[in-house]
């Protein structure tokens, strides 16, 4: 029997993670301009006004929004009319719904009821996020087959060359983390990171697996497309899979690369900065409701630190050339990526040959 | 030709692994972003106002400092009167090299005064801002310092400057009311008068007709 109470919660928990996720994508945009507008000893755009009021150019998003809904809204002669519809809707899709199995906050308790802090709490939780990740290459390759623009499926292979290359990189930087906690639920591998070695150090992914968290890092930023690893949009130079695209449709690509952006700062807070975790700070020490806003405000505040991180990287770096791009990907994460896993397989089997616990 | 062999320098072990040298440069863009940031917090309360938190002048709220020597929109300087010091000597008419002033000269009261522009017109649309007007001008009657750079317009008529947006530089066009305080002959501060071009030019025409 499905209980209705249940069917609700979960449904207030994925409009909340919607609301949040959506929310924070569109005020990245308002962060890009002002956080590059800042290394860049600019001001940045702050023109935007309602009844006079500018707010530091906060409007600048909702100005971009109005004006993408009322671009005319193109199909080339020639194009596939339905995957061309449907290329920026799984591009959305598949970003948007992999953020089901982050665990954004510890077990909530409401009148005996434990409500975990996930929308879906799936044992392979992992595995389905790099699922859904990977899903979103169908976006890129459909944008580009479905224009009729050989230019479009020049840059749709490009980017679906780039990506597949990377997640590999990205996939097995994770496996170290999994043989580690030996666990793919995300909520105990979370919960597992809540420990501590020899008393003092919190026993976060990015202590115990330091190599895999660079890889990560690298990996999912060129997973994001975003700079450093932008080839697939390089917006003024290179074309990319979207040039036939217009209006919001052209908007919801920008917007699915935040979204990302995002998910990539969500899934390396979980695996290697402990979630939702606040060191030295147990379950019992609070009481439940102050231990899950103080959870949720630690989660929100890893996530901002790594996307401000991403955006940092991004005005930093020069674009990669696109084989210096592949070499980085081929001959330096993946080979560092297995030595990575090879190694803590052994550094695993001898602890628990010496007897200690891993 | 001699063959310039030009070494390429060899990245050392540090640089080839990328990270260190992303650090620095995430060092370079972060003291960047906090110092700006803290600047751009420090001037909302009011302090450290003397360090600028971005190199951007925003337009039209804020003006860039102009050299004193800068050649910005011409005006007619004043006697203590508030009459043009101007003597309708017409010499800065005759080294224009564009050829955008006109002067009618009308005769002045004092009789140590020899002359008075009754009409004086610098057609902007023409002016070449060479600023040879104010080099040859005896009476230090023309000056172009007031700083004015935004002169725009709809219309070549609106390019044309009258006695008074020279006289008075916060006029624009259409001036409202002769605000020129000359108590002989000028017919503009006998009220109707709206600046058009063509009545003041009917009446320095009168003026002129008149003085001979």
């Amino acid at each position: 029997m499905i209980d209705v109470v249940d069917v609700v919660i979960k449904f207030v928990l994925a409009a909340f993670v919607l609301i949040m996720v959506l929310n924070f994508a569109g005020l990245h945009t308002w962060i890009e301009r002002k956080q590059s507008a800042l290394i860049q000893d600019r001001i940045g755009a702050n023109r935007a006004s309602i009844f006079g009021f500018r707010l530091m150019g906060l409007f600048h998003p909702l100005a971009d929004a109005i004006k993408m809904f009322f671009k005319e809204d193109l199909i080339p002669k020639g194009a596939d009319k339905t995957l061309h519809t449907l290329a920026p809707l799984f591009s959305v899709f598949f970003a948007l719904v992999a953020f089901a199995a982050i665990p954004f906050g510890p077990d909530l308790e409401i009148g005996g009821r434990v409500i975990p802090l996930q929308v879906a709490k799936i044992n392979v939780a992992l595995l389905y996020i790099f699922a859904m990740l990977s899903l979103g290459v169908y976006g890129v390759i459909l944008a580009g087959f479905s224009s009729r623009n050989n230019y479009a499926i020049l840059g749709g292979l490009r980017a679906t060359a780039q990506m597949i290359s990377y997640e590999i990189a990205l996939g097995i930087s994770v496996v170290g983390v999994i043989m580690v906690y030996g666990t793919m639920d995300l909520g105990e591998l979370v919960a597992a990171q809540g420990e501590l070695i020899w008393g003092f150090i919190p026993r976060w992914g990015i202590v115990v697996q330091p190599v895999a968290f660079i890889i990560f890092l690298v990996a999912a930023l060129a997973e994001t497309k975003r700079a450093p690893f932008d080839l697939p949009e390089a917006e003024s130079e290179i074309i990319g899979y979207f040039v036939e695209y217009s209006g919001m449709k052209f908007g919801m690509f920008l917007f699915t690369d935040f979204v990302e952006t995002i998910m990539v700062a969500c899934v390396a807070t979980t695996l290697f900065l402990g979630g939702w975790q606040i060191p030295f700070l147990q379950a019992d020490d609070v009481s439940n409701w102050v231990f899950v806003v103080l959870g949720m405000a630690s989660f929100s505040i890893k996530v901002i630190v790594f996307c401000w991180v991403f955006m940092q990287l991004r005005w930093t770096l020069p674009r990669f050339r696109y084989d210096q791009l592949m070499k980085l990907g081929w001959k330096g994460l993946f080979p560092i990526a297995i030595a990575n896993v090879i190694v803590t397989a052994i550094v695993l089997v001898m602890i628990d040959l010496i007897g200690g616990k891993s | 030709m001699a063959k310039k062999v030009v070494h390429r320098p060899e990245l050392t072990f540090w640089e080839k692994l990328y990270i260190p040298q992303i650090l620095t440069g995430l060092k370079i863009t972060s003291i960047h972003f906090f110092r700006n940031l803290f600047l751009h917090i420090v001037h909302r309360l009011g302090i450290f106002s003397h360090l600028r938190a971005g190199v951007t002048i925003q337009y039209p709220e804020e003006l860039r400092p102009l050299f004193s020597r800068y050649r910005s929109r011409h005006r007619l300087t004043l006697r203590d009167d508030n009459t043009p010091r101007c003597v309708g000597c017409m010499l800065c008419e005759t080294v224009c090299p564009a050829k955008c002033i006109t002067i009618v000269p009308g005769e002045h009261p004092d009789p140590h005064v020899e002359k008075y522009p009754v009409r004086f017109d610098i057609d902007l649309g023409i002016c070449v801002y060479c600023g040879y007007c104010v080099e040859v001008c005896p009476e230090d009657a023309i000056r172009m310092d007031t700083g004015i750079l935004d002169l725009a317009s709809d219309t070549r008529e609106g390019m044309r400057l009258d006695i008074h947006q020279l006289m008075d530089p916060e006029l624009r066009k259409p001036v409202a009311d002769c605000s020129l305080e000359f108590p002989h002959q000028c017919e503009v501060t006998g009220g109707g008068m709206k600046g058009s071009w063509d009545q003041v030019k009917k009446s320095a025409d009168k003026q002129v007709v008149a003085g001979e």
